[in-house]
């Protein structure tokens, strides 16, 4: 059976994982659900993973894929790793800090500042 | 019966079945019809948002598993307002029964922040009696 195709750009460097989204929306539920499984698939593969997702390509999302990014963070804290989050247009950060997610996950403008976060 | 139970006066109705594309061409529908009468670029962003979030409810929550029953989509786009109603064919909800999804203790659950979403970005939300409807309208500011 051929294998769907991946939504998601991934990168490695210096024991980082770099997530970018191919797509601008991210809104449909069959799409986040696949997005969820990659990244989770992601995770599993070390121990203490360290990922930094960059929504540097995104220009709208749903309470779905907040939802996709909350049970990621629990999935990299089970695993005593560490999730970055990055690139967040403006419009987007205000979601974020309307539903107070500002508070839960670590932010930053730029993948570089992301990157020198990690512990 | 109260005025958001009914159908919303002048509007354009539309079945909707959840097809992502069927779904995406109306939402782009309304959005054009918005920027055409001047929304900018933050109206529309709110616009789609609660938009998505209400039929994702409609589809999600309000039809638990009817896949082949279709939602109800009424819109009136004019130069000040946008109006939305969306109108699922489940048995509704109590909105008044949602946990604030902000506090501590809600914080890190991954669901339940779709109707607050479009109670911060529209300027009324309104659910009819049964819960199975909901009616929203952006007012540009003066």
């Amino acid at each position: 059976m051929a294998q769907a195709e991946s939504r998601l750009r991934v990168s490695d460097r210096d024991g980082i994982t770099t997530v970018e989204f191919v797509d601008r929306n991210i809104l449909d539920e069959a799409n986040i659900q696949a997005i969820s499984e990659e990244i989770s698939s992601l995770i599993d593969r070390t121990d203490a993973p360290k990922l930094l997702i960059s929504f540097s390509n995104v220009d709208h999302l749903s309470s779905a894929a907040l939802g996709a990014l909350i049970t990621i963070n629990h999935r990299v804290r089970d695993r005593a790793g560490q999730l970055r989050l990055a690139n967040i247009d403006p419009q987007i950060y205000e979601v974020f800090v309307i539903t107070r997610l500002n508070k839960l996950f670590q932010i930053h403008d730029t993948t570089d500042e992301a990157v020198e976060s990690f512990d | 019966m109260t005025g958001h139970d009914t159908a919303i006066p002048g509007s354009t109705r539309v079945e909707l079945r959840r097809d992502r594309a069927e779904i995406d061409g109306l939402i782009e529908r309304i959005l054009s019809l918005a920027e055409a009468r001047g929304f900018e670029d933050g109206a529309r962003f709110a616009i789609r948002l609660a938009l998505e979030e209400a039929i994702t409810n409609a589809f999600e929550h309000g039809h638990q598993g009817m896949n082949d029953q279709t939602i109800t989509v009424e819109y009136l786009v004019l130069p000040d307002t946008v109006d939305i109603a969306v109108e699922d064919r489940g048995p509704g909800f109590d909105p008044a029964r949602l946990p604030d999804p902000t506090t501590t203790e809600n914080l890190a659950k991954p669901s339940g922040r779709g109707v607050m979403l479009m109670r911060a970005y529209m300027t009324e939300v309104r659910f009819n009696t049964a819960g199975n409807r909901v009616r929203m309208t952006y007012r540009q500011a003066d």
